[in-house]
């Protein structure tokens, strides 16, 4: 059977990677989105999103997730549930390989696993997960009718979460590491739970300890002003305590940071040519769905662009039947101009070639993998082959002598 | 999939002889829904051998709790109405099938 080859594989089916996927499908790509689980990612576990631009009161993450996987779905980008365990991105032709074995092939990657909540580690988190230990609000919120619930974490998603859960929860205390009144939630979420009067507040106080046999019952907190201890009794904790990528099967495909966050630049570019990053496992400022979204777009674009460039590489350069004269050049570098123009100038006195410039401000791709430094250069390829590489001083001689001596 | 309540579950899961795999599950609970259709899948393959059964705990909150079942998405198994193994959150549907073999 012949490998099937996309033009555009995307991990992760989250905001990010659905929107390279509708960016790709847009530009007439072959596109495939590989998801673990259900498509919409952290969002679709987030009841109240009034957030994203266009959405306004009373939006829910599960509702915009729906209408963004069909939407991709809708211009023909293809869905599939599997996990991504392993990677090949050196070559030109990339390799995913899945749990179950399968392998996927493309010829451009973009890589939107995303994050996942962080656990802190305290003492009884991990053995009571499920057990009245939460890091979704919507999957457990159901439990605390009428019950106490403690949430850990002041930013964004603690704060909302904390309000979503006051629809079910007798009484949600948060545990909040700063000094009285200071929460790193946006302000209309600080006022609404400000003026909510099943939320209390605990300042300057970590978690020290979830205690419960089988079943959470009780909590420590610990004041950091003082290093008291105050033993509290509750029937669930739910952490919102930031978040860690998920990332680890990517440790030596790309480079990552101290973190595990994938390092992008500005077109969402990889240190691996034709692999980009997206959404909430990259390096960036802001995480949101909005953001998430438009990495997943500007990867998509830039996985495009670069296509283009290989495909134009390898019909004008690879696969031509004459010797190819390659100038790389640039319009800021005033030597290149006038080596490229004697060049055209001359091209018949060369003899039976073809020439290809290759203007390193918009290409460094090329660039690079011939691993051209300065320029104006010139290399001579014959049959996809590179058989002479010249230095960027003009000579007809030279050059034809050259191009002779790598036809033969 | 057996459809458990408080009325059932006793003499479906807790009083029933065999194995019993029960899914705890809630609409609002995306990972629940995502796992749902693989357990379907899974009651078909086994279903001659174990029983199925599904507890939506919006509905039965009381229930999922005399259980233990305090977070979803959670899937647990009886033996003669003993609980033998349960896995919550963070689990495949393999994982599940793994247990179903241990199980038989």
């Amino acid at each position: 059977m012949s490998k099937e080859v996309w033009d555009l594989l995307v991990v992760g089916g989250g905001p990010a990677g659905l929107t390279a996927g509708i960016y790709g499908a847009r530009s007439r790509l072959k596109t495939m989105i590989v998801e673990k689980g259900r498509p919409g990612g952290q969002a679709a576990t987030t009841e109240e999103m009034e957030n994203y631009p266009g959405f306004g009161r009373g939006a829910k993450g599960p509702d915009i997730m729906k209408a963004m996987k069909e939407h991709a779905e809708d211009f023909g980008v293809v869905i599939k549930k599997e996990q991504i365990v392993d990677l090949d991105l050196t070559g030109e032709l990339k390799k995913v390989i899945t749990k179950k074995g399968d392998e996927y092939f493309a010829r451009a990657v973009v890589l939107a696993p995303g994050a996942h909540p962080r656990s802190l580690g305290i003492k009884g988190e991990r053995a009571l997960v499920g057990k009245g230990v939460s890091y979704c609000a919507t999957c457990d919120a159901d439990f605390y009718e009428e019950l106490e619930v403690v949430v850990v974490g002041n930013g964004d998603a603690a704060i909302e979460e904390a309000i979503y859960l006051t629809k079910f929860a007798e009484k949600v205390t948060i545990i909040v590491i700063h000094d009285e009144g200071i929460l790193d939630a946006n302000k209309a979420s600080q006022e609404k739970a400000f003026a909510n009067h099943k939320i209390n507040f605990v300042w300057n106080s970590v978690l020290d300890e979830i205690k419960g046999d089988g079943m959470v019952e009780s909590v420590v907190i610990k004041n950091l002003k003082t290093g008291e201890l105050t033993e509290m009794e509750t029937n669930g904790v739910f952490f919102f305590v930031g978040y860690t990528p998920n990332t680890d099967f990517l440790k030596d495909k790309v480079a990552l940071n101290d973190h595990g966050y994938i390092i992008v630049n500005e077109k969402m570019e990889t240190s691996v040519p034709g692999v980009y990053g997206a959404g909430d496992a990259c390096e960036k400022y802001l995480r949101q769905v909005v953001t998430a979204a438009a990495d997943g777009a500007i990867a998509a674009f830039a996985a495009d662009k670069y296509l283009a460039e290989e495909e134009g590489f390898r019909e004008q350069v690879l696969e031509a039947d004459e010797p190819v004269l390659v100038a790389f050049w640039s319009p800021q570098n005033e030597k290149s101009i006038e080596f490229v123009s004697n060049l055209e100038q001359n091209l018949d006195e060369i003899g039976h070639v073809k020439l290809v410039k290759i203007d390193v401000y918009r290409n460094q791709l090329v660039a690079n993998r011939y691993e051209v430094k300065e320029i104006p250069a010139l290399l001579i390829i014959n049959k996809g082959q590179l058989v002479g590489r010249l230095p960027g001083e003009f000579n007809v001689k030279t050059i034809k002598e050259a191009v002779a001596a790598g036809s033969n | 999939m057996l459809v458990l309540d408080k009325d059932n579950f006793e003499a479906e899961v807790l009083s029933a002889k065999g194995s019993v795999v029960v899914d705890f599950w809630s609409p609002k609970c995306e990972p629940c829904m995502e796992l749902m259709p693989e357990i379907v899948a899974l009651s078909e393959k086994y279903g001659s051998q174990v029983k199925f059964g599904k507890v939506d705990v919006s509905q039965n909150r009381r229930l999922a709790i005399s259980q233990k079942v305090l977070g979803l998405p959670t899937i647990v198994l009886y033996k003669d109405g003993e609980k033998v193994a349960e896995l919550t959150k963070d689990f495949v549907v393999d994982d599940v099938e793994g247990k179903i073999k241990e199980l038989l």
